[in-house]
């Protein structure tokens, strides 16, 4: 027959009918031995540098490490972020909630808290709300344009704790609202089909089946989330909020030793987020469950023979 | 029984946009009955059954479940909407067998059976969970009860379907092309379980593509086109004999794509791709 040179009368000397993938050598890969060197002299180097350079001072590392004052401004700044995520997921869900509403104005509503508050630097709208008492003297609760009920003075009320937790939250709502909806959107309609097929209430088609997966979209981008708020928990050390920065700065203005506390509050931001990891990545598979066809997952009491025909 | 329909469908109309989905539909299904509805693509079959089963809102006409006007109430003289809540209690008394299964993933197989009964319809759990397993029994996937949703076949997640659907007790079933996703020899299964619930007394409304079975299993067979009824009658009479041209060319076209196999995906249909090997 014409056509190409059959390969067995290239290679001779083999026999093709004796060939076995299994048999051949592993591929030299030159590239990996040069990453390979570059990684170990540069972690030799960090390693040197952290041990003998002595302005790391790590004796004043440890020794402010478990410091009252730092545990106190550690404390804060977890339950600031918590009591951000958490509120800023509320809002954050009707917010998505709204967006995806039938009636016009609430859409825009949204969409315009949306923008506010996701368009300004949050640095900038904790000093705002610190000075919100300028704008308004006093908060009251009452009918609009009518009778009040109480009131309150604002310079009393906008203390840096509820200054802080309202910027933070009204930030975090914004975000939220957005990685809520896309996790909604996720929802295949039949899902809302069956459910409400079943007679279920628009609650319990919202609580039951649509949320649960809409969660597991909704969890890796939520997670980022807090881990950025906690970050962003920094930023009230600007008004004079007691967290985890303003705690060793209190130190370090004291005893010049700016260094040394920093990485103290570098280790301990490091710890928590390397915590809240762990948790997250349990949660997503709690929220996965039902979606993998491999074994079976969580009920391990039966094999699954061939259950995927 | 009365001699009243168990479902009473009346000049109902719906429009997408300017497209007529229902122009006029009128239907009774009696106690017991079984109705299969066979009808080009388009033609509003489903569309008729979701109105029924109220996931879709009709334009005009009206929708009796045992002489109860389905959607709305008498108020001063005039008809308002129902409240969600009230149309969910509507829902509950009938059940929906869907194309694509749509099985909760994130339950079990036995939840998904057990949660409108318990949800819903106020059952205990032990009640339900026995009353599921009997059922998981009769459509052969006793097994399967502590399996997710997609560890299963389209086949068993179609008879696990069927289960949470009879698992409501429901006065009527609507089924919504229930074999169309299926793999061709997984479709036999599905119709197993269907014919059997026929056998045993279910109201059941069939949209369908499986010619052979809607005649098989019918009371009464209704073919549509363009939103409307445009034949109805016993099968045998209907599909040996059919009255109209357009029925006549539906079934002929039907057949001769089929190559009389009765289990190939009819959505495909007018597609010039014939199958290469012979379905038996």
């Amino acid at each position: 027959m014409a056509g190409p040179i059959p390969l067995t009368e290239i290679q001779s000397s083999a026999d093709p009918r004796t060939d076995d993938v299994a048999l051949s050598r592993r591929r030299v890969r030159p590239w990996r031995v040069v990453a390979g060197v570059v990684l170990a002299v540069v972690a030799v180097l960090l390693v040197h540098f952290l041990l003998t350079n002595p302005r790391l001072e790590w004796d004043v590392v440890a020794e402010y490490l478990l410091e009252p004052s730092v545990l106190s401004g550690l404390g804060t700044t977890v339950w600031l972020a918590v009591a951000a995520t958490v509120v800023g997921a509320v809002v954050g869900a009707v917010l998505a909630a709204a967006q995806m509403s039938a009636f016009p104005p609430v859409r825009w509503a949204a969409t315009l808290y949306i923008g506010v508050f996701r368009g300004i630097p949050p640095l900038v709208q904790l000093i705002f709300w610190f000075n919100l008492a300028y704008l308004l003297p006093r908060i009251s609760i009452g009918i609009p344009f009518g009778p009040e009920f109480a009131s309150w003075d604002a310079n009393e009320v906008i203390t840096p704790v509820t200054a802080a937790v309202i910027g933070l939250s009204l930030v975090e709502s914004a975000y939220m609202a957005e990685i809520i909806r896309g996790g909604l959107l996720g929802v295949e309609q039949g899902q809302r089909d069956a459910a409400r097929a079943m007679g279920f209430t628009p609650g319990q088609t919202f609580f039951r089946v649509v949320l649960p997966q809409a969660m597991r979209v909704i969890i890796p981008p939520g997670g980022s989330q807090f881990i950025s708020v906690l970050k962003g928990t920094a930023l009230v050390s600007v008004i004079a909020m007691a967290d985890l920065l303003h705690s060793v700065q209190v130190v370090y203005n004291r005893t010049y030793e700016i260094v040394p506390m920093l990485i103290v509050a570098c280790l301990w931001y490091l710890a928590v987020v390397t915590l809240f990891t762990v948790g997250q990545r349990w949660l997503e598979r709690h929220f996965s469950r039902g979606h993998t066809t491999g074994g079976a997952v969580r009920r391990p009491k039966k094999t699954p023979d061939g259950a995927s025909a | 029984m009365t001699t009243e329909p168990a479902l009473r469908v009346r000049g109902i109309r719906k429009n997408f946009g300017d497209h007529a989905a229902l122009d006029g539909v009128d239907l009774d299904v009696a106690d017991g009955e079984v109705v299969t509805i066979i009808g080009p693509s388009g033609s509003g079959k489903s569309t008729l059954i979701r109105c029924v089963h109220q996931l879709e809102t009709i334009d005009s006409g009206a929708i009796h479940l045992d002489d109860e006007l389905l959607g709305h109430e008498r108020h001063r003289g005039t008809l308002r909407p129902l409240g969600a809540r009230r149309v969910a209690a509507q829902r509950g008394r009938m059940s929906m067998v869907f194309q694509q299964f749509h099985l909760i993933p994130h339950f079990t197989v036995l939840r998904n059976i057990t949660e409108a009964p318990v949800r819903v319809h106020g059952r205990s759990r032990e009640e339900a969970e026995t009353e599921a397993r009997a059922l998981l029994e009769r459509v052969g996937l006793a097994d399967r009860a502590d399996h997710y949703p997609r560890q299963l076949s389209g086949g068993q997640q179609q008879r696990v379907a069927i289960a949470r659907a009879v698992a409501a007790r429901p006065r009527v079933m609507l089924f919504d092309e229930p074999t169309s996703a299926l793999d061709p020899e997984l479709v036999e299964e599905v119709l197993g379980v269907m014919r059997q619930l026929a056998a045993d007394g279910m109201t059941m409304v069939v949209v369908t593509h499986e010619i052979a079975f809607a005649r098989e299993v019918a009371d009464r067979c209704v073919f549509m086109e363009a939103g409307r009824i445009v034949e109805s009658g016993t099968p045998d009479e209907m599909l040996t004999n059919p009255r109209t041209a357009r029925l006549r060319s539906f079934l002929s076209r039907h057949h001769d794509s089929r190559h009389d196999s009765g289990h190939r995906d009819p959505r495909h249909h007018d597609s010039h791709t014939t199958p290469q090997e012979p379905v038996t």
